[in-house]
């Protein structure tokens, strides 16, 4: 059972209190776009095993999305952050980076 | 290799067991091989048996970071069916159906399959239309499938509660040849036969690196030295994302973890396998006796192979009010497996951009039942570069746009 705790809010839940939205910070793609950006936008989410950035929604709560950091080989979690930004925020990359040291965002599988 | 038999039996009865043979060799890897498959689950170790079977391909080694059939395929709840709604779905799945018919008799290892039926529950009007709806596809596709009525699902399994007040019985799709085996035995059979045909099957070897020259394939590193191949079959279901980036290529993927669970074992109870897909509840009973439920997936990525317990909760909470008498037993081990999810809840069986690597995967929450018939289709398509059957599950279709879209015959809901 996961524990995060709603940035919005600040109320610290267990997972039934929330509702997982997969991956964070996707960049969006529309009809100008080229078949490769499209199909990545559309199909191709991280899959990493280690770190993942994901959206959560506080669903039995403020009903409001966030997003967290969280292991997927351990499921740790090492921090939640507001969804109102395209990148993590620093305090939260240095909480990663500390834990897995080489730690690079975006590093796809 | 010694063939299994009643002979058999009493000859060995007769000396005190002394000369039964190993069931497979345990080699070390050469340098080189013609073929490498990736992962000894059923998929992986099928692949290779038909590699050597239908097409004479046996300079084949078949690689696993764990144990045999430790992963999935040792995981599942063992289904069997093919009553899928589109055709391409239907023809690999019925073509895999019709292999676990003669398993047994063609590995000359018992894998128990139990044709006994399986009930797709509907219990909701939009469940009775898509069960029509799939009816009438098996219909054309030659899938010997049928929508009963509550009173014959009742009749075909008694125990049900029809009259449920959040989830009424209104009928059920019935394939009658669908059922079980046992999952074990499925890849245990398979690396015998393997073993036989010269393969090795070579267990706690994890690849780390797939090696690359020119755009084509050559080798893979692993943690028993570096191994040559001219092809290179990646069979690793909730892993492949991970295999698919040593390769350098991306996946449409994401692994999350699907649990069941069983209970103690009772007397015979449910002699079908039923399938309960609005409360993501699926439930047969093995030959012991325990009861075999099928939960849903997390919402989330997950490798550890465990899940919530809060989805066995609801799963076994939604089952009581339709099969009450489960309320009174005991559950006697929970466990998780890796599944492989694509965006259309279809396979994945294709060429990849690097020359030589074919991979199978993103069968998702029901791989089991596709094991023979996955393996025929990608040995077929690793030895001849096409098969009919896989032509629909390459991975251009992502970009092309052609889904199989099985996202309610796939049954757990994700």
């Amino acid at each position: 059972m996961l524990v995060l705790e709603c940035p919005c809010c600040g109320i610290t839940a267990e997972e039934t209190e929330f509702h997982a939205g997969g991956e964070a910070h996707l960049k969006r793609f529309g009809p100008e776009s080229s078949n490769e950006d499209f199909e990545n936008y559309m199909f191709m989410r991280q899959n990493p095993k280690g770190v993942h950035l994901e959206r959560w929604r506080h669903n039995n709560g403020c009903g409001k999305w966030f997003h967290a950091a969280r292991c997927t080989m351990t499921l740790e979690v090492f921090g939640t952050y507001s969804a109102q930004t395209y990148e993590p925020p620093k305090e939260i990359c240095d909480i990663i980076s500390a834990k897995r040291p080489g730690w690079l965002r975006g590093a796809f599988s | 290799m010694k063939r299994y038999s009643a002979f058999a039996i009493a000859r060995e009865a007769i000396r005190y067991h002394s000369g039964w043979e190993r069931a497979w060799r345990a080699p070390e890897p050469k340098a080189k091989y013609d073929a490498i498959i990736i992962g000894a689950g059923g998929h992986g170790l099928a692949t290779a048996y038909y590699l050597g079977k239908n097409f004479g391909i046996t300079n084949v080694a078949i690689v696993e970071k764990g144990w045999l059939g430790g992963g999935n395929t040792g995981r599942n709840t063992t289904i069997i069916r093919s009553n899928y709604l589109q055709d391409p779905s239907a023809a690999i799945y019925e073509k895999s159906r019709s292999l676990y018919e003669t398993m047994s008799q063609d590995l000359n290892y018992n894998v128990m399959f139990s044709p006994r039926g399986v009930i797709m529950l509907a219990q909701t009007q939009h469940e009775v239309r898509g069960y029509q709806r799939t009816a009438h596809a098996n219909a054309l596709q030659g899938v010997p499938t049928e929508w009963i009525n509550p009173q014959r699902v009742k009749e075909l399994c008694p125990i049900i509660n029809l009259e449920g007040p959040r989830y009424p019985v209104l009928g059920g799709l019935w394939q009658a040849r669908g059922g079980t085996a046992r999952h074990d035995a499925v890849a245990w059979g398979y690396a015998r036969a393997c073993s036989d045909m010269g393969m090795d099957v070579i267990q706690q070897c994890e690849v780390t690196n797939i090696r690359r020259e020119g755009g084509k394939v050559v080798g893979v590193d692993t943690t028993k030295g570096a191994i040559d191949c001219d092809k290179l079959g990646i069979v690793v279901a909730g892993h492949s994302g991970d295999l698919a980036n040593m390769a350098g290529f991306r996946l449409p993927l994401e692994s999350v973890a699907l649990q069941a669970l069983v209970s103690e074992p009772i007397k015979p109870a449910m002699d079908v396998v039923i399938m309960a897909n609005t409360v993501h509840g699926y439930l047969s009973q093995s030959d012991k006796g325990e009861m075999v439920i099928g939960g849903g997936t997390d919402g989330y990525n997950n490798y550890t192979q465990r899940g919530s317990f809060h989805h066995v909760e609801e799963t076994v909470r939604a089952l009581n009010e339709t099969f009450p008498m489960l309320s009174r037993l005991k559950m006697l081990r929970q466990w998780g497996g890796i599944v492989d999810v694509t965006g259309d809840r279809s396979p994945i069986l294709s060429k990849t951009p690097v020359d030589g690597v074919f991979i199978n995967c993103g069968w998702g929450t029901g791989g089991f039942k596709a094991i023979p018939g996955s393996g025929w289709a990608m040995a077929e398509l690793m030895a001849k570069g096409s098969s009919p059957l896989t032509d629909a599950f390459g991975m251009e279709r992502f970009i092309e746009g052609r889904f199989i879209d099985e996202s309610v015959a796939a049954g757990v809901a994700h």
